[in-house]
């Protein structure tokens, strides 16, 4: 009798479904309404119980009686419920009518929560899905190492250094960046100092852009650069100023709106600059003196 | 004590004298069972294997001083890169049909100043702060460019709507335990998507010696040793994003260098000091990027055509042979 199955179950004896912890005592039993382990809840202390459970999205009513007590197999009886959720608890309320009140309520909430679930499934689904994909640990172990070698391999700073003086070299930059042109290629320099004098007008609207770019951080940097070039402008002065002269006797004879930045072009350009574009308001008076 | 002081007597085959130890020829220093023992004449044999390396090469070099210009030239040593397996996409600079299929690509309307670049930034779905952190900061790097948080949108249905709104480039960095590991770069009116695996991203903040913030001023790009046609067709890809004309005030450069498949993404700004030295000072986030797939449309896992996809089994056979 269900009272003697109870008491030793339920108190005394070992459940195997019986899960304890600190505060409450869990049924594990499928047919379980609840979930946990009290004496209306248990499906075996009781000989009248019902359940509702859902297979594949379908919600069935499982009932057992004590008439079946004896043939486990057919103990359990199923009802399929309909989809319509007022209509699945009025089928629930057909079958299971003159039942005990606690198992129609509980049928009914858990019938509830399972089709709240069944909906959020439904819901997810429809959405991206993420996909898990495993890591391979010797593979990713191998590529890791591959990159660093890789990493060495490019020697990336020297990579990049050699391809901006590429483009230097090529003139990608226009005129922004006045650097001279080594000893070894004086005739080139000549060459280049006729062109120069030819194209007054355009030099000017860059020396502009200097003056802006003078803003830049790495002023101070470029005091380093004098020492290392010290020998080349000694080597140059004495050509490249003749030059200059010559220069600037036709820019003042052409610019009466000289704005004191193309005079001192020569040198300036070959030294610094960003910062002698101060010191040619000043000697600018001079030079021009010399040459008259 | 007495072992390190000098060869030791119980051997019995070496002479007393450390400078030129004869070892007789079946003598082996495996066979020694003592490990002290064998440890000190291993050392020895070391050391006098190293002497005679020195003089081989210095007797080499003599002979090379001594015939001059008929000397053999110097031996190149085997770099990876030299033993590349020939790849036959190479391309070829003056390669006529190349240079047909380049302009009537995908590509075609930013090289011919067309479209303007407009890239759309955004995450995998709820992406952690260095996720975060590095969406804004490759907004930086990147001109025109606009993060947007993901908020379980479908990629398929943002598409379209980027169209819509004159965005030429979409990024998706994809995030996992918190760290960003994936990109998907993907062109979009109809342009190709490249699915890279992303690795070693560093925040400006992780960078030492960094400079200040990158400024507003667009970069120049430097793609390196994109050989292949593939390689081509993702270096192109790169430098669709940044405008066309970049500003040399800014002294700012993004660099794509591929070196065996890992492109390395860098940002510098560099500095001439003189004609032939230039200094450059890192900037920006920087991350390498190994490509896994490149597909025809735009994001489409499940239907897309597929140009080049990373199989393992076959294309990581040869540690010679490399796809970009």
């Amino acid at each position: 009798s269900p009272q003697v199955v109870w008491s030793m179950l339920g108190n005394r004896q070992f459940c195997s479904y019986k899960m304890t912890t600190k505060t409450q005592n869990f049924c594990r039993n499928e047919y379980n309404l609840t979930g946990l382990c009290n004496r209306s809840s248990c499906p075996l202390a009781n000989s009248q119980y019902a359940t509702v459970r859902e297979e594949k999205g379908r919600c069935y009513l499982y009932m057992k009686t004590i008439e079946r007590a004896a043939f486990p197999r057919r103990l359990w009886e199923r009802v399929l419920l309909s989809k319509n959720y007022e209509k699945a608890l009025e089928e629930i309320d057909e079958n299971l009518i003159y039942w005990p009140r606690f198992i129609r309520h509980k049928c009914k909430q858990r019938f509830t929560k399972i089709t709240q679930y069944l909906i959020r499934i439904r819901k997810l689904t429809l959405k991206r899905q993420r996909k898990l994909v495993p890591l391979r640990r010797k593979i990713e172990r191998r590529e890791n190492r591959r990159e660093e070698k890789a990493l060495i391999a490019a020697q990336l700073d020297n990579a990049i250094e050699k391809e901006l003086l590429e483009r230097l070299k090529q003139d990608t930059y226009g005129d922004i960046y006045n650097f001279p042109i080594h000893a070894f290629d004086k005739a080139l320099q000549q060459q280049e100092a006729e062109s120069e004098s030819e194209s007054e007008a355009e030099r000017e609207e860059e020396e502009e852009d200097d003056e802006d770019a003078g803003e830049r951080e790495f002023v101070e940097a470029e005091d380093s650069e004098l020492s290392d070039f010290e020998d080349m402008d000694k080597l140059e002065t004495s050509s490249e100023e003749e030059q200059e002269e010559e220069e600037e006797v036709e820019k003042e004879a052409s610019h009466s709106k000289s704005k004191g930045k193309t005079p001192l072009k020569g040198p300036a350009r070959r030294k610094r600059p960003y910062l002698e574009i101060e010191y040619e308001q000043e000697t600018e008076p001079s030079t021009k003196t010399k040459a008259a | 004590a007495g072992e390190g002081s000098g060869p030791v007597p119980a051997d019995g085959t070496g002479p007393p004298a450390p400078e030129r130890v004869l070892f007789p020829p079946t003598f082996s220093v495996s066979e020694i069972k003592n490990k002290q023992r064998r440890h000190f004449m291993f050392l020895r044999w070391k050391q006098q294997q190293r002497k005679e390396k020195l003089a081989l090469k210095k007797r080499r070099r003599k002979e090379r001083e001594a015939l001059g210009d008929k000397a053999p030239p110097k031996a190149v040593p085997k770099t990876i890169e030299n033993q590349r397996v020939y790849d036959e996409t190479t391309v070829d600079p003056n390669d006529e049909e190349v240079a047909f299929d380049e302009a009537t690509d995908e590509f075609a309307p930013y090289f011919n100043r067309q479209t303007v670049p407009k890239i759309l930034i955004t995450t995998s779905d709820r992406p952690r702060g260095r996720t975060v952190r590095f969406c804004e900061q490759l907004a930086t790097v990147i001109p025109n460019s606009h993060v947007y948080y993901r908020r379980g949108l479908a990629l398929k249905r943002i598409i379209p709507q980027c169209i819509a709104r004159d965005f030429t480039d979409l990024i998706v960095i994809n995030e996992d335990r918190k760290i960003p590991n994936g990109l998907v770069l993907s062109h979009l009116p109809d342009g190709p998507t490249a699915h890279f695996r992303m690795s070693s991203v560093r925040l400006r903040k992780e960078i030492k010696r960094k400079g200040k913030e990158p400024t507003e001023h667009v970069p120049e790009v430097i793609l390196n040793n994109f050989t292949t046609r593939l390689g081509h067709s993702i270096g192109r890809m790169f430098a669709a994003l940044f405008p066309h004309d970049p500003q040399f005030i800014g002294r700012q450069v993004a660099t794509f260098h591929n070196q065996r498949d890992y492109i390395f993404f860098r940002f510098h700004r560099y500095i001439f000091k003189s004609e032939k030295k230039v200094g450059i000072q890192e900037l920006g986030p920087r991350f390498t990027l190994k490509l896994r797939s490149l597909q025809k449309g735009t994001f489409d896992s499940k239907f897309g055509e597929y140009e080049w996809i990373h199989k393992r089994r076959e294309m990581d056979t040869s540690r010679r042979k490399f796809h970009l």
